[in-house]
């Protein structure tokens, strides 16, 4: 093609090879060859007057179930009311309108679609993409634009003022940053904030959600307990707090345990304690089954044994769950021994490796 | 001529009749019909409140002669169990009532875990077995019907029920799987008894939940919750057995971005 200048739709004949790809520095000797459009084939409709008028009538019927469905949905709105403190009104009344105006989008797109494929003028044509550069008086025009808001800004001229301005630009977004620090936690860091729950040495074991302190003696043989530490439910940001202590309290025979020296005193008769929160990604680890002592996490089915620490026996968690130490006060009740010796939950950037070893 | 009227016209009739293809669908639903009735009076009649002393000699002595016929096997006849079956000792009237009264023992062949079954024993047979069990020592009693009025906080239980029960049994009662075969099952047909006492006693591979853990009048919430939950009607749509994102994913990946292929390739096609 001889011009570069923009055109309107060209007849497929003439769709040229002309055109070379301005990216290629080299053309192949056996660069593919463009095998053009392929002969128009005339459609059904096309050919056969009686096709043409089947299509149309259908079209129309399509258009005017739309009209059906749209007074359907009218009508379902006042045979179909939503009465006050029925839900199952209100279960009609969605599905009936939802129906209608379903049937009367669907009908429209469908006749529109149909129309277009079956009956409109489908000779295949090329609408030449337009170069993206404009023509030269176009450019020239632009520079010139721009050239006067210079000369009557003064943009460049009154340097001083210019930089005052990139600088109040610059210095704009700064405040974010600061609004921002408010997501991490006031004191420490986050990586200290993740290291640390609200257990401590003395903190009552409570049932979730009530708050009550649970006395040892209450917890027979293959119970478990979801467990909250006391003062929890005062606390200031209690769900951030939960997300962290949530504990699962289960009681086994004390000879079914596997217990390692340095954790010897960490359960009281046979009343181990293990954070709820997977170490995988964080998810509640609750489904205990009391006769295997399994406990499944639902989210990714990792599997813990609690006979053995909470070892990961299955899935995707690489850590055992961690162990709270616990005892009895003076009147009965668990206490914690102390927080968790290592941080609960996934891991983050700066967790070290070495709690586990 | 009236007499050779009818003689031809009859016959006729009839055997159009019969030969009705609506005739043997009428015969079929007539048929249904007949047998899910006569089902439905005989279930409703079954759970008729036998009474049954527990504490009597004569329903213990029953309950002896039934627990060394049928259950003995496994469970030893002093009750302390075998290589088959575990110890009875201290399980009490509740569990006995929740796994027969349930169907799931005696125990049809060895499964990951029990199944609900249609039930072996009748009400009386069930209340004599427990009484022979809680005879030989104490255990967790059936509980009262003063327990199971459902007139308890719906709003309390389900939030229990999402703390303690949902992360086996979903949010709805829909039930779940466990690791291996075992699952926890759908609790939406579960008497407010059988509820009450699987709480009581922890079958199979269910966790214990005792009177101190979540107290009488908190179970009486939690079922509450339950059977008002079961009664609403959702206003969602369809609920798919209220199984989450895994049956409500599995659903729109098929059927939703089927659709969508389907008018892709529609879209696409060249008119014909």
């Amino acid at each position: 093609m001889a011009s570069n200048e923009p055109t309107d739709i060209v007849p497929a004949d003439d769709h040229g090879t002309t055109f070379t790809d301005p990216g290629t520095a080299v053309e192949r000797a056996d660069a593919f060859q463009n095998p053009g459009l392929p002969p128009h084939q005339l459609r059904v409709t096309d050919k056969d007057p009686k096709a043409a008028k089947r299509a149309e009538r259908v079209i129309v019927l399509l258009f005017y179930v739309s009209v059906i469905g749209s007074v359907f949905a009218m009508a379902a709105y006042f045979a179909f009311p939503i009465k006050p403190n029925d839900l199952g009104s209100v279960r009609l009344n969605n599905v009936f309108i939802g129906l209608g105006l379903a049937f009367a989008l669907l009908a429209i797109g469908i006749a529109a679609i149909h129309w277009s494929k079956a009956l409109m003028d489908d000779h295949e044509g090329i609408d030449i993409r337009h170069p993206v550069a404009g023509p030269p008086p176009v450019q020239a025009r632009a520079v010139e634009i721009f050239r006067q808001a210079d000369r009557e800004s003064g943009f460049n001229r009154r340097v001083l003022i210019r930089n005052g301005m990139i600088a109040a630009i610059a210095a704009l977004p700064f405040p974010a940053i600061f609004l921002f620090r408010d997501l991490a936690p006031a004191a420490g860091t986050p990586a200290e904030a993740y290291s640390h729950t609200l257990w401590k040495q003395g903190t009552r074991l409570t049932k979730d959600p009530t708050g009550d302190p649970i006395l040892a003696s209450d917890v027979t043989i293959g119970s478990v307990f979801h467990v909250i530490p006391d003062g929890l439910l005062k606390s200031d940001d209690m769900l951030e707090e939960k997300g962290k202590a949530a504990v699962l309290l289960m009681r086994l025979e004390p000879g079914d345990l596997h217990v390692s020296p340095d954790r010897k005193t960490w359960n009281y008769d046979g009343i181990v304690a293990y954070s709820k929160i997977c170490t995988h990604v964080g998810c509640p680890v609750a489904l205990y089954e009391q006769q295997t002592h399994h406990l499944l996490c639902p989210c990714h089915q990792s599997q813990f044994d609690i006979t053995r620490e909470a070892a990961v026996i299955f899935g995707p968690a690489v850590r055992p769950l961690p162990q709270l130490p616990i005892t009895v006060d003076s009147e009965g009740y668990l206490v914690a021994q102390s927080d968790f010796h290592e941080p609960v939950g996934p891991s983050f950037w700066e967790r070290r490796g070495d709690y586990n070893v | 001529m009236a007499a050779m009227n009818s003689s031809d016209t009859k016959p006729e009739r009839r055997r159009r009749g019969r030969r009705s293809p609506l005739a043997s669908v009428a015969l079929v639903l007539t048929g249904l019909l007949i047998t899910g009735g006569a089902y439905a009076l005989m279930s409703a009649a079954a759970p008729a409140n036998a009474s049954v002393d527990l504490s009597s000699a004569q329903s213990i002595q029953q309950g002896k002669k039934l627990f060394a016929a049928n259950c003995a096997t496994c469970h030893g006849l002093d009750l302390a169990g075998s290589s088959s079956g575990p110890s009875l000792i201290g399980v009490g009237a509740a569990a006995v009532d929740f796994q027969v009264g349930t169907g799931r023992m005696p125990l049809a062949q060895d499964a990951p875990q029990a199944e609900v079954k249609p039930r072996v024993f009748d009400e009386t047979q069930t209340l004599q077995m427990a009484a022979y069990v809680a005879s030989i020592s104490p255990g967790p009693g059936i509980p009262a019907s003063s327990n199971l009025t459902l007139t308890g906080d719906a709003t309390k239980g389900a939030e229990l029920f999402r703390i303690n029960c949902a992360m086996c049994h979903n949010v709805a009662g829909a039930g779940g799987a466990l690791t291996e075969g075992k699952y926890a099952p759908n609790l939406m047909n579960t008497t407010p008894a059988h509820i009450y006492e699987a709480m009581l006693t922890g079958p199979q591979n269910m966790p214990v939940f005792n009177d101190q853990n979540i107290t009488p009048q908190e179970k009486q919430d939690i079922i509450t919750a339950l059977k008002t939950q079961n009664k609403d009607a959702g206003v969602g749509g369809f609920e798919l057995g209220s199984l989450g994102p895994v049956a409500e994913g599995l659903f729109i990946w098929i059927f939703g971005l089927g659709a969508v292929v389907a008018f892709t390739v529609w879209l696409t096609a060249k008119g014909h």
